[in-house]
């Protein structure tokens, strides 16, 4: 497959805009200026930044728990993001959400949220509405390995291809269901063939190389646009965090079960590490390009918390506010 | 009021209220377990495949979860969406998207995205049927912040308030009670809406009230009837829309007459005649003469046995039994 060097450049800016910025979190939720959930997607970026890329902006995205780097990736707004989690006004949910819930419909995404699987058969709808109006437009639903217990993946799945949708099923499998390893929520672990009993096109990659994730997706939505949607695609991967936080410390116990050798064999799988290698090594940017390119990136996310900070919680006497739309 | 008008049974109220928003605004669709078959959705779907096609008139697997999901799904990303849920208790596999998702949407997201969804339950009472094919269950989304919730009585309403449903921005439980389908009325021909939020006074009176919905609004107006030829005058108040209430109307009309008996389709414990109760004791206790009397189902599961039915399911003598009762007569 062909890719431009803008568009790599622009895959590396991407994941490094949300390592940035997930890494930026970190202090702050141990220090408790940060309190709400916050599901850290580290070591995930290359899946949020290379499905992302093989879309439009007017195409619809749904996340889940773990979403601020499909939210950045599909364009929605840094500063708003960082208020948000802050529990801000000036969030892109108006701190009404906190991290499980960022939406900025204006690109596209269309919204997240902590229920396992329960955005997938939003997407499903975002996509009939799609196939009702006929107006091109994929959808991408993006869930973790745990969501595949659910049986709303199932109905979906089979509506979903029974009425042909412009749909890709986005399962990040990160092995890990929050402290349950795959093994035992599974009796197989070869999640990219539920797809296949339904007669979609179905496909395992690897999710820490951005450009093997931004191929497939690539394909998959030009599958999903010449009406042979939908697609189910599998990303392998791993987060580096906890479930939950920067660590797995809930009520003071370390709960992160996984072993240090495998945590350690997936830090040198590192997604963004592998892609600035290729670039040195293809002479598509110079070590001086990438240092100035990370130093902006600093800076964007410095200036995103500064926002936050300075921005307004929402007021008290707005409490209910938003329950109804007039 | 209105140009013309003519009778209509309840099914078919609904029905023109369908195809005359889908043909107002391509963002309507139907989809819903058994569209294509009146066994499943009476006349209520009639003619609407052939007039919008199978892209707007979807019929579905059994997927409670996933089909209303998608309805949810859809209104988010811009359409109007109305999913009907042939028996309401099939509905229950469809909580996540209803409760989790549906109702929160517009809040969570600060206002950013908004679910102009019709989520359609049908209730089908009585008919040997048993526990899992007669609840009543719209007490449980009265419950949800996020969720209105309408529960029509006449044709006059039905179709009113499905219009009103659809073009509401919010999601709309639109429950209805099977029983009532071939119920006529008369019904304007236009386009036309009642607005959500308003109940309505079916017959006035002085000396109680009783607050009704659905097919116990004809119980309460039957022995309100009877109660006359005693010399009892019953205002009978057809609430329409459960939530928001019509508080004004309930208040007024309870400030005049001093009694209240709620009569509800669904169980009696945190039902609508228990938050009714409530809102009566805790606004306007001082005008009340006697306590509050709920009929309502019991709290027991529907039995299958139409001798068991005959006492399960309350009618006009139970309600002329409670304001007998609130009378001291």
């Amino acid at each position: 497959m062909r890719i431009t060097n803008t568009t790599l450049r622009d895959l590396y800016h991407s994941m490094l805009r949300i390592r940035y910025c997930e890494e930026s979190l970190v202090k702050p939720i141990e220090s408790g200026e940060v309190r709400c959930p916050v599901h850290l997607c580290t070591g995930q970026e290359a899946v949020s930044a290379g499905v992302c890329a093989a879309l439009k902006q007017d195409d619809y995205i749904f996340g889940n728990h773990r979403s601020h780097g499909h939210y950045l990736a599909k364009g929605g707004g840094m500063k708003e993001m960082v208020a948000e989690i802050y529990g801000k006004e000036t969030g892109c949910s108006r701190g009404r959400g906190g991290s499980m819930h960022l939406i900025d419909p204006q690109v596209g995404m269309l919204g997240s949220a902590p229920i396992v699987a329960g955005t997938i058969s939003l997407a499903l709808g975002a996509a009939l509405a799609s196939s009702i109006r006929k107006d091109k437009r994929v959808t991408v639903s993006f869930f973790g390995d745990g969501a595949t217990g659910e049986g709303v993946l199932c109905e979906s799945l089979n509506f979903a291809a029974l009425r042909r949708l412009p749909l890709i099923f986005a399962c990040e499998n990160n092995f890990y269901s929050t402290h349950l390893p795959i093994s035992e929520i599974r009796v197989s672990n070869r999640i990219f063939e539920i797809g296949k009993p339904f007669g979609e096109q179905s496909f395992r990659v690897d999710g820490n190389d951005v450009l093997q994730v931004h191929a497939q997706a690539k394909k998959a939505v030009a599958l999903c646009r010449r009406g042979k949607g939908p697609v189910f695609l599998e990303f392998l991967t791993y987060r580096m965090h906890g479930h939950v936080g920067p660590d797995d410390n809930i009520q003071g116990s370390h709960t992160d079960i996984r072993p240090k050798k495998e945590i350690e064999q997936w830090r040198r799988k590192d997604p963004i590490v592998k892609l600035e290698q290729l670039l040195l090594k293809k002479n598509m940017m110079t070590k001086a390009e990438i240092v100035k390119l990370k130093s902006l990136v600093e800076q964007e996310v410095r200036e995103a918390h500064a926002f936050a900070l300075k921005s307004p919680f929402p007021k008290k006497e707005e409490l209910n506010k938003y329950v109804f739309k007039d | 009021m209105y140009s013309r008008t003519r009778k209509l049974p309840y099914s078919l109220a609904i029905n023109e209220a369908l195809h005359q928003t889908m043909e107002s605004d391509p963002d309507v669709f139907l989809i819903g377990q058994g569209v294509k078959s009146p066994w499943y959705v009476g006349n209520t779907a009639r003619g609407l495949l052939d007039a919008f096609g199978p892209s707007r008139v979807i019929d579905t697997p059994v997927s409670e979860n996933a089909i209303t999901g998608a309805a949810v799904g859809a209104a988010i990303a811009g359409m109007r969406a109305v999913v009907v849920h042939p028996r309401i208790d099939f509905m229950l596999y469809a909580f996540d998207p209803i409760i989790n998702e549906a109702a929160n949407w517009y809040y969570m997201n600060g206002g950013k995205a908004s679910v102009p969804v019709v989520i359609w339950g049908i209730i089908n009472r009585k008919g040997e049927q048993a526990a899992q094919h007669s609840q009543a269950l719209q007490a449980m989304f009265m419950h949800v912040p996020g969720l209105k919730v309408v529960i029509p009585s006449t044709p006059y309403d039905a179709k009113g308030l499905m219009v009103a449903g659809i073009r509401d921005n919010n999601p709309v439980l639109f429950i209805d009670d099977r029983c009532l389908y071939n119920i006529e009325g008369e019904v304007p021909e236009e386009l036309y809406e009642v607005p959500i939020g308003k109940g309505v006074i079916r017959k006035e009176g002085t000396d109680v009230t009783i607050a009704a919905s659905s097919y116990m609004v004809y119980e309460a107006l039957k022995a309100a009837d009877k109660l006359e030829q005693e010399g009892i005058r019953a205002e009978i108040i057809d609430l329409r829309s459960l939530k928001p209430l019509d508080e004004a109307l309930l208040f007024a009309s309870v400030k005049k007459t001093g009694r209240i008996v709620v009569a509800d389709g669904g169980w009696k414990t945190c039902g609508v005649a228990a938050e009714i109760s409530a809102l009566v004791y805790e606004n306007i206790f001082h005008a009340v003469k006697a306590p509050v009397i709920r009929v309502t189902l019991p709290d027991t599961p529907a039995p299958a046995s139409a001798v068991l039915e005959q006492v399960y399911y309350p009618g006009e003598s139970n309600i002329i039994q409670a304001v007998k009762k609130l009378m001291k007569i």
